[in-house]
């Protein structure tokens, strides 16, 4: 209960500070700006709730993007760690690439992919997959690679195969390293889809704050980035529940 | 392929008759430049049970891994039931690790089943299997009990359960009691003792414990400290008695464990 009120007493005491802020015009005035560019809690409510169908139907492709997206750096993430930790010399040889690959700049390469894979729904997967798949590969790999040798040892002895060995030893072994990466993996995810639709859609709620900016809809641009925080919120709830479905022993 | 527990039961009188069960003849083995064991030999008839006690590091554990065909021995031959391919030791011997390393994300007895699991049995007979055993060896009603939530005596038992549950005619088991406090640790000397009369193996027991090794086994060797070789073997008076508190005290069993004490230091020096 307490880890249920104390963030919502937080929220809510923010908001009404907000609240307060905007409609006796403070913030305006203190950075000299139109009342209407910075808009109360109330206002963004009603644009919430004034888009909804706007916002739900946009909200459905971003999701669409970042669910396939999250899929997409699972599988080739986890296979790609499994790889890596079976065979050391790929594991030397792409390590320096794989975080060589987290450090190029998202805003660079989704413009590029855009070109050449148009508007559609690919590019803006292999962005997000792009986004998530170095944590997810790196706490794959660290679970894997915290499998204690002497239990490998110990489950050869008691007949075990290599197939036996990684699916009853080392795949629960590192399951909850694997966890700690999803987790980050869903909350950049959003960002990730924001980015890939600045660049290159006419669809989703990244694009839906791109185009509010030309309008002056301040209301609805925060009322998109509520939306898509729920959406980031939800994702990392799911991720716990499957995480304490799976992992029962900690 | 699926062996019934009966069957496996049967495999060590099936491996008798060989002469020897375990036999290591001049058997060397280093890590690079540094030498650890040298020129070993050891002969364990089957249902022996042989003690090796040596100082901290001198490589007792090493001989353990070699023996059960885990690592290659540098030099020399090792034959487990007349065969040294490694994969074959692999196959005769069970390993019981100094941790009990019970894992986790399983039940007690689905622990203790792990080789019924591994060999191909299903869930169901593999459980009723080592449920029988869990019974006889006074670990009823924790069946389901997760490892976190057993006492370290109850981890170790369900740990050599799952070595000896595997069917092989050689068990290794390396220090398997060292974690444990003194109390706990004569408990489970005692229950050991009974478990190897109720189900006589091969043993190879590796423990730093003069008392222990005495106790439980037929004979033992002392191995000197690094590079490790037998200083002398030891024939024990008295074999795994059931009244442990007597068989320490005795005035044979005393005198024994003063030569074992006096080999140790001869061969650390």
């Amino acid at each position: 209960m307490r880890r249920v009120l104390l963030p919502a007493g937080l929220l809510a005491t923010l908001i009404g500070l907000w609240q307060i802020a905007t409609s006796t015009g403070a913030i305006a005035e203190l950075f000299s700006l139109e009342p209407y560019l910075v808009p109360s809690p109330a206002e963004i409510a009603q644009s919430l709730w004034g888009n909804r169908e706007l916002l739900a139907e946009n909200a459905w492709v971003t999701l669409r993007e970042i669910v396939f997206g999250i899929l997409c750096a699972v599988v080739v993430g986890i296979g790609f760690a499994i790889a890596m930790h079976r065979w050391r010399a790929l594991h030397d040889a792409s390590y320096p690439l794989i975080v060589a690959s987290q450090t190029i700049p998202v805003i660079v390469i989704a413009p590029i992919l855009i070109v050449w894979f148009g508007y559609g729904l690919p590019p803006k997967i292999f962005i997000i997959a792009l986004v998530c798949f170095f944590p997810i590969t790196i706490a794959a790999l660290d679970g894997l690679r915290s499998v204690d040798p002497e239990a490998v040892k110990m489950m050869r002895t008691l007949d075990a195969s290599r197939w036996q060995r990684f699916w009853r030893v080392e795949a629960p072994t590192a399951l909850p390293q694997l966890f700690t990466g999803l987790k980050i993996a869903v909350v950049i995810a959003p960002i990730g889809a924001v980015f890939a639709e600045w660049v290159g859609s006419n669809e989703g709620l990244g694009h839906l704050i791109q185009a509010d900016q030309a309008y002056f809809d301040v209301p609805r641009q925060f009322a998109t980035v509520v939306v898509l925080s729920a959406m980031a919120l939800v994702l990392m709830g799911l991720t716990v529940l499957a995480e304490r479905r799976l992992v029962r022993w900690r | 392929m699926k062996p019934e527990l009966a069957d496996v039961e049967r495999i060590p009188s099936q491996e008798e008759g060989h002469g020897s069960e375990l036999s290591l003849r001049g058997v060397t083995h280093s890590y690079g430049e540094l030498l650890t064991l040298d020129c070993i030999d050891l002969e364990v008839e089957a249902g022996g049970v042989v003690g090796l006690v040596g100082p901290s590091g001198c490589g007792k554990s090493t001989l353990l891994e070699l023996i059960c065909g885990l690592r290659k021995p540098s030099g020399g031959e090792i034959a487990v039931g007349g065969s040294s391919a490694a994969d074959e030791r692999l196959g005769r011997c069970a390993f019981m690790p100094q941790r009990d390393l019970l894992l986790p994300w399983y039940s007690a007895i689905d622990n203790a089943a792990l080789a019924l699991r591994n060999q191909g049995m299903r869930r169901g007979p593999a459980r009723a299997a080592a449920a029988d055993l869990f019974d006889r060896f006074g670990l009823g009603g924790f069946e389901g009990a997760r490892p976190a939530e057993l006492s370290g005596g109850m981890r170790q038992r369900v740990a050599f359960l799952r070595t000896l549950i595997a069917g092989k005619p050689v068990l290794a088991l390396d220090e398997p009691f060292a974690s444990l406090d003194a109390i706990t640790r004569a408990e489970m000397q005692e229950w050991l003792a009974t478990a190897l009369r109720t189900d006589p193996r091969t043993v190879v027991l590796v423990t730093h414990d003069v008392e222990e090794a005495l106790y439980l086994c037929d004979r033992v060797a002392v191995l000197s400290a690094r590079p490790a070789r037998v200083v002398t073997e030891l024939s024990v008076p008295l074999r795994r008695a059931e009244e442990r508190d007597a068989a320490v005290t005795d005035r044979a069993f005393v005198a024994a464990r003063e030569e074992a004490l006096r080999a140790l230091r001869e061969g650390s020096r």
